[in-house]
C-alpha cells in the first residue's frame, strides 16, 4: 500500500485525467457519434428493407388471393350468365311454340269461323236463290195455272204443302 | 500514391534523426553471477517506473561506457513558478540541474529539489527528505499517453470519415475496427446498461475500451511503454468510472444504498454504511485490478526474458525463452481480456445505476 502511494505520481494523473477527457470528448464528436449514427441508419436501412420486402410478400399473397377469388367469381358468373342464356333460349323457343301453336289454332279457328261463314252465306244465297228460282217457277206455274183456275187453285194448295214440308 | 509514400518517409526520417545518443556516461564494468542478478532485478523495477526522457534502449560500449538512445523529454515543474527545461540537463540521473536559481536532482525517477552539489538528506527509513517540487513533467508515459491519443483520434476520425464517403460503409481500417466497436455496443453496453439508456455511456466505453486495450498492446513492445502499470493513470480511468456512475445514479439506486427496500430496519442500518463503502470499492477494485494485472505481467515476462541470460547454458535458456514466448501470448489476451474487464464493469455500474427497478 505504502509502494502504491509513493508510486502514484500526481504530474501523470493530470496529464491523464486531461488527455483522456479531451479524448473523450474528441472522440464523441469526430468518431463515435458519426460511426454509431452511420451504424444505427445502417440498420434501420436493412430492418425496413426486411420489412419492406415481407410486406411485399404479404401484398403479394394477398393480390393472389385476391386475382384467385375474382377468377372463381368470374368463372361462377360465366356460368350463371350461361346458365341463364341457356334457360332463356329454352324459354324463348318454349314461348316460340306455344305462340306459333295459338297462331296457328287461331287461323284454324279463323279459317273454320270464315268457312262456316262462307257456308251459312252459301246456304242463304242458295236458299235465296232457291227462293226467287221457286218464285220463278210459282210465276211461271201461276202464269200458266192462271188460266185454269180450279187447277190453280188445286196447284197452289199442294205446293203449299210441298213447301212446308221443305 | 508515391507522394504519398515519399511524404511518409520523410517524417520516418526525421523521427529517426531526433533519436540521437546524448547521454554517455562511465560506469564501473561488473560481470559476476550475482551482480547479473541484482542487475536483472534493477533493470525490471527501473522499466517499470516512469521517467523523464525516452530511453529506447541502453547498452554498454567496449570502453565500459553506458550509452542511451533516446531522447529527452521536457520537464515542467511548479516551483514558486513554471520552470520548463529539457530532461537532458538531468544527464539520466548522474547531474544537478540548474533552472533560474534552483537546483534540481533526479533520484530514482522522482524530482527533488536539491543544493548546487545535489545533496538527498534522508531519514531514518532510507526516504528521501529533501523538498518535492509540483511535477508536471510530460515524462516517458505521458508522451505514450499522447502518443495513443493521436493514433486512436487518427484511426477513428478517420473511420468516421470513410464512413460518410463510402456511403454507410466501413472501408479500409474501419472494416477491422467496426466489428469491436459492435461488440462493445451489443455485448457490453447493451445488456448491462439497458436499451434505454446505453447511448448515453457509448463514447466513454467505447473510448476506455480501445484506450486501456492499445496502451496494453504497446506495454508488450520492446521499447515498453506500460502506461497501465501506474496506480495513478488507473486511478484517474476509475475515477472518471465512479464520477459517472455517482452523476447518473437515479432514485432508485441511492434508495438501494441509503435504506434498501424489502429488508428489516435495523439490517437497513446496518446496510446502508456497507453499500456507501461499496461504491467506492467497485470503482478501487478496478484501479488495482488493471494496475496488478498488468504490473504482474510485465514482473513475470521480464524476469524470465531475464532468466535467458541468468542461466547461460542452452537447455535453460532455451526453455525460459521458450517460456517467456508463450507468456508474451499469454499477456496479448491479458491486453485485451483487461480493456474488456474494465469496460465490462464500468458499463455494469452505470447499468446499477440506472436501473429501474419496477419488482418492488
Amino acid at each position: 500500500m505504502e509502494k502504491l502511494f509513493e508510486d502514484f505520481s500526481l504530474g501523470l494523473f493530470f496529464w491523464q485525467a486531461v488527455l483522456f477527457i479531451a479524448l473523450i470528448l474528441l472522440l464523441k464528436k469526430f468518431a463515435w457519434k458519426p460511426i454509431l449514427d452511420s451504424v444505427n441508419s445502417r440498420e434501420e436501412g436493412i430492418r425496413d428493407a426486411l420489412d419492406s420486402a415481407e410486406k411485399a410478400k404479404l401484398e403479394m399473397q394477398n393480390l393472389q388471393a385476391d386475382n384467385e377469388k375474382l377468377l372463381k367469381e368470374a368463372r361462377l358468373e360465366r356460368e350463371a350468365m350461361l346458365k341463364e342464356a341457356r334457360e332463356m333460349k329454352a324459354k324463348m323457343i318454349e314461348d316460340a311454340k306455344t305462340d306459333a301453336k295459338e297462331e296457328a289454332n287461331k287461323l284454324v279457328a279463323a279459317a273454320q269461323a270464315s268457312i262456316e261463314t262462307e257456308k251459312k252465306a252459301a246456304i242463304a244465297e242458295l236458299k235465296s236463290q232457291v227462293a226467287s228460282l221457286s218464285i220463278e217457277i210459282a210465276e211461271k206455274v201461276v202464269r200458266e195455272e192462271l188460266s185454269n183456275k180450279d187447277k190453280q187453285m188445286k196447284l197452289v194448295e199442294s205446293m203449299l204443302g210441298e213447301a212446308t214440308l221443305n | 500514391m508515391r507522394r504519398k509514400i515519399t511524404v511518409k518517409t520523410i517524417i520516418l526520417l526525421l523521427l529517426l534523426v531526433s533519436f540521437v545518443t546524448y547521454g554517455q556516461e562511465e560506469h564501473g564494468h561488473a560481470d559476476s553471477g550475482s551482480d547479473r542478478k541484482s542487475e536483472v532485478k534493477a533493470y525490471i523495477q527501473h522499466h517499470l517506473k516512469d521517467s523523464y526522457d525516452f530511453n529506447l534502449f541502453s547498452w554498454t560500449a567496449d570502453s565500459g561506457e553506458e550509452k542511451h538512445f533516446g531522447f529527452p523529454l521536457p520537464v515542467i515543474l511548479w516551483d514558486g513558478g513554471l520552470k520548463v527545461f529539457s530532461s537532458s540537463k538531468f544527464h539520466h540521473g548522474e547531474t544537478v540541474a540548474e533552472v533560474g536559481g534552483n537546483y534540481y536532482k533526479n533520484y530514482h525517477g522522482k524530482i527533488y529539489k536539491t543544493n548546487a552539489e545535489g545533496t538527498i538528506t534522508y531519514d531514518d527509513e532510507h526516504h528521501a527528505t529533501n523538498e518535492k517540487p509540483l511535477d508536471f513533467s510530460i515524462t516517458k508515459n505521458v508522451t505514450m499517453i499522447m502518443m495513443v491519443f493521436a493514433i486512436m483520434f487518427f484511426m477513428f476520425s478517420r473511420m468516421a470519415k470513410s464512413y460518410k464517403k463510402n456511403g454507410g460503409l466501413p472501408k479500409g481500417m474501419g472494416r477491422f475496427l467496426e466489428p469491436i466497436v459492435l461488440y462493445v455496443r451489443d455485448e457490453i453496453a447493451r445488456p448491462n446498461i439497458g436499451e434505454k439508456h446505453y447511448k448515453r455511456y457509448m463514447s466513454y466505453l467505447l473510448t476506455v475500451f480501445f484506450f486501456v486495450w492499445i496502451v496494453n498492446l504497446f506495454g508488450l513492445t520492446p521499447i515498453g511503454m506500460n502506461v497501465t502499470n501506474n496506480i495513478a493513470v488507473t486511478l484517474c480511468l476509475a475515477l472518471i468510472t465512479y464520477i459517472i456512475t455517482t452523476v447518473s445514479g437515479n432514485k432508485n439506486y441511492w434508495k438501494h444504498i441509503f435504506w434498501m427496500p424489502g429488508v428489516p430496519v435495523p439490517m437497513k442500518i446496518i446496510l446502508a454504511p456497507i453499500e456507501l463503502l461499496g461504491t467506492i470499492i467497485k470503482p478501487f477494485a478496478l484501479m488495482i485490478r488493471l494496475y496488478a494485472n498488468i504490473t504482474a505481467g510485465h514482473v513475470v515476462l521480464m524476469s524470465i526474458i531475464g532468466m535467458v541470460f541468468l542461466f547461460q547454458n542452452w537447455l535453460g535458456s532455451g526453455l525460459s525463452f521458450l517460456l517467456a514466448f508463450v507468456l508474451a501470448i499469454l499477456e496479448l489476451l491479458v491486453a485485451a481480456l483487461q480493456a474488456y474487464i474494465f469496460t465490462v464493469l464500468s458499463a455494469l455500474y452505470f447499468g446499477m445505476a440506472v436501473e429501474e427497478h419496477d419488482h418492488h
